[in-house]
């Protein structure tokens, strides 16, 4: 875990730039989750005292919306679409096939730090699925054999 | 110069795009051609995508798909005269599929530069906002009144109602609400309208904003979508430079803000009020209803929450007049919907039509049967809350009340195909699943009634005193229906339940078909 000391200048530069917008803490925890990758714990207490919310609130927030993440990601993060679409195409091999291949679950990165995987429910790729993005790319049609290629290109050694 | 048209939707980008994109900029510069790509929208073929379109003498002509690696043999071959080639598929508007729709509200979708608003004027843009400006806020309500346009989100509430409510209640502020939070699996009609005309949609919200006295708008997209996040803030940045949104509107002294705000990955705050707590930056739970969101809405005020599709609808409208959109359709349901053809299915693609095709027309004359070749099964229309269709029912007319006979919906028109291969008690047991992940947990036949459904399923599945489960599956299914305060937990029956009425040798039952 990355000392939050290095990290709060950030948190309280996307709360001084949000503040004043209608409804700003989305927009404040976006702004910190693409400056950071997470949202670390130790900023919510910063989170609320700028808002005049308890902390309770703000964490309840982040943990309503499935993207706001607690924890740093891995280098590369991994959505795979479990959406009925995908699944028409063959996205459940496709899951067991990628954890199997990184050797996690959902929600969980690899030993190595390398990659993230987490589910999602609809890309709006379902014209070519099975879907999946690493990191803002989306891929579609990904067969077991193109996600390898995939992967091996994300390790950089391919 | 040559122009040429690749696209920047993500479908197409997802296939490799990008990557051809790279290969004619770079051997078109080593061979010295004078040539410029266009980042256009999809057309909405999706088999044909990446999909490369030349500007010659005699028109536009398409080749694709193609990848990075033809390039070089295309350019060899004449690309740049539109020469023909195994991957020369000529004028893509002459192809049936293209031909046979009524592209209404996806006129320009595909055809122009997306974020280039000279382009987008060019090509009859902002006709339905100079009408507007000439218009009392009335006049241009009952233009889309007129239209008979039904909110095109799912759940098809006449438009013109909601507008003309919003415009009656009095208040210092009042909102334009664009609900862009997409979160139907099979559905991407709103995603290619942000990536391919952005305009339309910022056009048809100003309109919205003149015509119920709204000075504000908000833009609520799902973050799963950023390339449309990209071409929305382009073309609003475009809009306020030339005098389009802002203070004093093209000189009329009319104000519109618009901002686009992200959501966070909850399919929930697709469903209006908790869209609308997501923007005040809450939680995402649902609101009661009354109050309607059309008298108190977001932090309170009068709002209208429209779909990115109805909104995008209302250039047109306001341009051509209500009668002209009105006479598209059947019924009931007038005008268009982008029908997405999806999942399982040799030709996917958006197909925007009048309604009443039949959904067999749509599967095999356009969608030309599965992907994988076998027999369709199982059609979900609707998204996760839609109902599964079976071969039998394949003869029903795309239009909201004859879907509704049957009970089964039209929703946001996204049509995903399984074959034969598909298990339906699997799907069942998914939408259950979907329910738990996804339910705000505001209201318990949602919040618990899910997570029971799926126990129960399991059982039936694995056989454990099946005829009585199955009989308790459908007494959950009759409170989560009646007792839920939302569609999520109201709708997740559908799925369900049609499922176990029309394929029940999935869930090992053999007297239940109904």
């Amino acid at each position: 875990m990355q000392d939050y000391q290095n990290q709060k200048s950030t948190v309280l530069d996307i709360l001084a730039a949000h503040q004043s917008m209608p409804g700003s803490l989305l927009p404040i925890l976006h702004g910190i989750q693409d400056t950071l990758g997470y949202i670390p714990q130790a900023a919510v207490a910063d989170i609320a005292k700028a808002l005049f919310l308890s902390q309770a609130e703000v964490h309840g927030v982040i943990s309503f919306y499935h993207y706001f993440r607690e924890t740093p990601p891995g280098q590369h993060t991994i959505h795979i679409c479990r959406a009925e679409s995908c699944q028409s195409m063959g996205s459940k091999q496709l899951e067991n096939h990628a954890k199997q291949q990184l050797g996690i679950d959902f929600h969980e990165t690899t030993a190595d730090g390398l990659f993230s995987l987490e589910p999602v429910y609809c890309l709006g790729n379902c014209a070519c699925s099975p879907a999946i993005t690493i990191d803002e790319n989306v891929y579609g049609r990904v067969s077991p054999d193109a996600f390898d290629k995939l992967l091996a290109a994300h390790k950089g050694t391919e | 110069m040559t122009r040429l048209f690749i696209s920047r939707d993500s479908t197409a980008l997802s296939l490799g795009a990008e990557q051809v994109v790279k290969a004619v900029q770079q051997q078109a510069a080593d061979k010295g051609l004078d040539i410029e790509i266009i980042r256009n929208g999809s057309r909405g073929l999706f088999w044909l995508e990446p999909l490369l379109e030349v500007e010659t003498a005699q028109g536009r002509v398409a080749y694709g798909p193609v990848q990075a690696d033809d390039i070089a043999g295309l350019l060899d071959n004449g690309l740049l005269d539109g020469a023909q080639h195994p991957l020369f598929l000529g004028d893509i508007e002459a192809l049936p599929y293209f031909k046979n729709q009524n592209r209404l509200t996806f006129a320009r979708v595909g055809l122009t530069d997306p974020v280039n608003l000279a382009d987008y004027l060019a090509h009859d843009g902002y006709r339905g906002l100079s009408n507007a400006l000439a218009l009392q806020p009335a006049e241009i309500v009952k233009h889309v009144s007129d239209s008979g346009l039904r909110g095109r989100g799912g759940a098809a509430f006449p438009t013109g109602i909601k507008w003309n409510t919003v415009m009656n209640a009095p208040a210092d502020q009042k909102y334009i609400v664009c609900n862009a939070d997409e979160g139907d699996s099979g559905t991407f009609s709103d995603r290619m309208i942000m990536e391919g005309d952005p305009f339309v949609l910022i056009e048809g919200m100003t309109i919205a904003g003149l015509a119920v006295g709204a000075t504000q708008g908000y833009i609520y997209l799902r973050v799963e979508y950023p390339h449309a996040f990209i071409a929305l803030n382009q073309s609003i940045e475009s809009a306020y430079q030339h005098g389009y949104l802002g203070e004093n509107i093209q000189n009329s002294g009319k104000t519109f803000h618009l901002e686009v705000r992200r959501g966070a990955g909850a399919y929930i705050c697709g469903e209006e009020t908790s869209l609308l707590e997501s923007l005040e930056g809450k939680r995402g739970l649902v609101r009661f209803k009354p109050p309607l969101p059309a008298i108190v809405g977001l932090f309170g005020k009068p709002t209208i929450v429209n779909n990115v599709i109805s909104l995008a609808s209302v250039p047109i409208i306001l341009d051509k007049g209500g009668e002209y959109y009105r006479d598209y359709g059947m019924g009931r349901s007038r005008g268009t919907l982008p029908l997405q053809l999806a999942g399982n299915i040799k030709h996917p693609g958006l197909f925007e039509a009048a309604f009443g095709m039949t959904l067999r027309e749509v599967l095999y004359e356009y969608g030309g049967g599965t992907a994988t070749g076998r027999p369709i099964r199982a059609v979900q229309v609707g998204g996760p809350l839609g109902a599964y269709l079976h071969e039998e029912q394949f003869d029903t007319p795309l239009d909201y009340e004859a879907f509704a006979a049957i009970s089964k919906v039209l929703g946001h028109g996204g049509i995903v195909v399984h074959d034969d291969t598909v298990n339906m008690a699997d799907m069942a047991r998914y939408a259950m699943e979907f329910c738990v992940e996804e339910s705000c947990g505001k209201c318990t036949p949602c919040r618990i009634g899910s997570t029971r459904g799926v126990e129960v399923i399991d059982r039936i599945i694995d056989g454990i005193e099946k005829d009585k489960n199955t009989i308790l599956l459908r007494d959950l299914c009759n409170t989560m229906t009646y007792g839920s305060l939302c569609a999520m937990g109201g709708m997740t029956p559908f799925p369900v339940l049609s499922s176990l009425n029309h394929f029940p040798e999935d869930f090992g039952l053999t007297t239940e078909k109904v």
